[in-house]
């Protein structure tokens, strides 16, 4: 019983990813950064959008460790709730893009035929449009805001959800348990949901780590653009656009909130590497 | 050879035809008339609205509006700014080469960074200069490039006073000028693609390292640099090219917003300019040409791949 318990490939890839130190170091700087979003409130030494015309542009001390911006606000406080903009936009729009890709390819791979053609094509025309362009575009036709951005971002990377949720459902669907499921007389939607969709978990879950990365950096370029989250809502990409403004009397307004933004997308970066080493052994 | 790259010309068609459904729907996402926004002043008078909505169709039928917009598009003719009131595809011309000059740039930059980095950390396979390229490409992987480009200004322009920290000077004008102003901007765009490059790289090279021709080149006594570059390398490009020319579409991207740190009057600065207008057709416009852009650099890099690769030129 323990030998079966220890040789299932969930545990075996649970041991791989737990054998690699940075991969692991990476999950607990993303709980890090979630904790710090989700107790910003509790943590954030200041009100991050309150003005104080005493404190404008001051260096770090010890009474604003990372400074204060050109409104005189504490920049550690807003980079504490900034967390919150980016790990929302994070994991949002990854909700939306999965939520369209992963049925989407889903049905592709497994209906075959014209169905998969017409997404297909549909896929190879939305990956056509470069990820942040076609991104702009719509957040720039819905409406420059927070939600908006992570609709935008949520469509841009659905196709790529798409690609990979087909190719697995291929990979699945030539498999003798699917064959069998079939023969046993399982309607078509039952085979796909309750056989294919279970193996198709891991290289999405790859994927998602990993576009979560994107998105994160997506939204910081949103934001940075203008068309993110709108002030005084405080925001890393927003922040940093202000920054450039004064990056010869207050260049620390331009470092921290970059650094927090590399720190983040780099936990999750590694945390997907990890994963896909641990899944997927042989592509490493 | 033909009817490989037949199958591929003939899969771009659908493709770009898709793709222009995407960007005229686009318009159907716009808040409010466009009508309206059109008419200015005289948006209170019925008959000026009518007059706009017959001139671009608006009062047809969306698949009418779209026969004729993609019928324009076919003659060059992407509509007019509704900003500087002048034609799309004319400012689309005007900005494109400064694009192109930053973008080359940076893709010399990356594969110049990148395709060394990757040989490097194959050849030393899980040694220390493996993990040293690794963790530089995952850093440049996780370095948002407007970020970067900020820093870059801090450094090189503020401190140290090297380089410009803005602006643009065509080539025509003064080529020094010219390197000047586009050497960091090229740096900060190229840097995510030469980590990407470096990852591509150094898997198809591990391939190539493991494969047969390199065993036999190393028993005939070959020295190994010539091992490396001249039979591995050389094996491990064609997934590079490939695998490269997908980045395209990162470097279109990046460009958006080094242009914008940088202010280069590109491709990218424009977008976010008539976003911020309210200039739709130009927004538009922009989409299309760079979908159509990455659609044809793909055939060519396919093109490539066959030319290069001596199974698929003589099947």
């Amino acid at each position: 019983m323990t030998a079966l318990r220890t040789s299932s490939p969930r545990r075996l890839a649970m041991r791989r990813f737990l054998g690699r130190p940075v991969a692991v170091a990476g999950l607990i700087a993303i709980g890090l950064f979630v904790v710090v979003a989700a107790l910003a409130p509790l943590l954030a030494p200041f009100d991050p959008i309150v003005t104080s015309w005493t404190a404008i542009r001051k260096a770090p001390s010890w009474a604003h460790w990372m400074g204060t911006d050109e409104n005189g606000r504490d920049v550690l406080s807003r980079v504490v709730f900034g967390a919150r903009a980016s790990m929302m936009a994070g994991v949002v729009s990854v909700a939306i893009a999965a939520g369209i890709g992963v049925p989407a390819g889903l049905l592709a791979g497994f209906a075959g035929g014209w169905t998969d053609t017409l997404l297909s094509r549909a896929v190879d025309a939305m990956l056509a449009c470069p990820f942040l362009i076609l991104a702009i575009a719509l957040a720039a036709f819905l409406g420059p805001n927070l939600t908006n951005a992570m609709i935008a971002i949520g469509v841009s990377t659905a196709p790529r959800f798409m690609r990979v949720a087909r190719a697995a459902t291929l990979d699945a669907a030539s498999n003798d348990y699917v064959e069998a499921a079939r023969a046993v007389g399982n309607p078509a939607w039952r085979v796909a949901v309750r056989h294919i969709l279970p193996n198709i978990v891991p290289p999405v879950l790859v994927q998602g780590t990993l576009a979560i990365a994107s998105a994160i950096i997506a939204e910081a370029s949103l934001s940075f653009l203008g068309l993110g989250q709108q002030p005084p809502d405080p925001s890393w990409g927003s922040m940093l656009n202000a920054a450039q403004r004064f990056l010869t009397q207050a260049p620390w307004l331009a470092v921290f909130p970059g650094m927090a933004i590399f720190l983040c997308v780099l936990s999750f970066n590694l945390v997907g590497d990890g994963l896909r080493d641990a899944l997927d052994p042989r592509q490493r | 050879m033909k009817s490989h790259l037949g199958n591929r010309i003939a899969q771009i068609v659908p493709t770009l035809l898709l793709v222009s459904i995407l960007v005229f729907g686009l318009q159907q996402l716009m808040p409010g008339d466009p009508a309206v926004v059109l008419a200015g002043e005289e948006r209170g008078d019925p008959r000026v609205l009518a007059q706009i909505r017959a001139e671009l169709w608006l009062d047809r039928s969306l698949p009418l509006q779209y026969l004729h917009w993609i019928g324009n598009v076919l003659q060059g003719n992407l509509g007019m700014s509704w900003h500087i009131g002048q034609p799309v595809s004319q400012l689309i011309l005007q900005k494109l080469p400064v694009t192109l000059q930053l973008g080359g740039m940076a893709f010399i930059v990356a594969v110049a960074i990148g395709v060394p980095a990757g040989v490097v950390a194959a050849v030393h396979r899980n040694g220390f200069w493996d993990y040293v390229a690794n963790a530089i490409g995952l850093a440049g992987l996780s370095t948002p490039n407007f970020w970067l480009g900020i820093m870059l200004i801090l450094l090189v322009s503020v401190n140290l006073g090297w380089l410009p920290p803005s602006g643009f000077v065509p080539p025509t004008e003064d080529w020094r000028q010219s390197l000047a102003t586009t050497i960091m901007p090229a740096f900060v765009l190229g840097n995510a693609i030469a980590a990407i490059l470096m990852r591509h790289t150094r898997s198809a090279m591990l391939t190539a390292l493991d494969a047969d021709y390199v065993r036999t080149a190393r028993a005939k006594g070959l020295g190994e640099f010539r091992v490396i570059v001249w039979h591995a390398l050389r094996n491990a490009s064609m997934p590079i090219v490939t695998l490269g020319a997908l980045e395209l579409g990162t470097l279109l991207s990046g460009a958006v917003l080094t242009e914008q740190v940088f202010s280069i009057p590109g491709f990218g600065k424009a977008i976010v300019d008539a976003v911020f207008n309210r200039d739709y057709p130009v927004v538009q416009g922009v989409v299309l040409v760079t979908a159509f852009l990455y659609v044809v650099l793909n055939l060519l890099a396919d093109i490539l791949y066959v030319v290069v690769n001596p199974r698929l030129r003589s099947g």
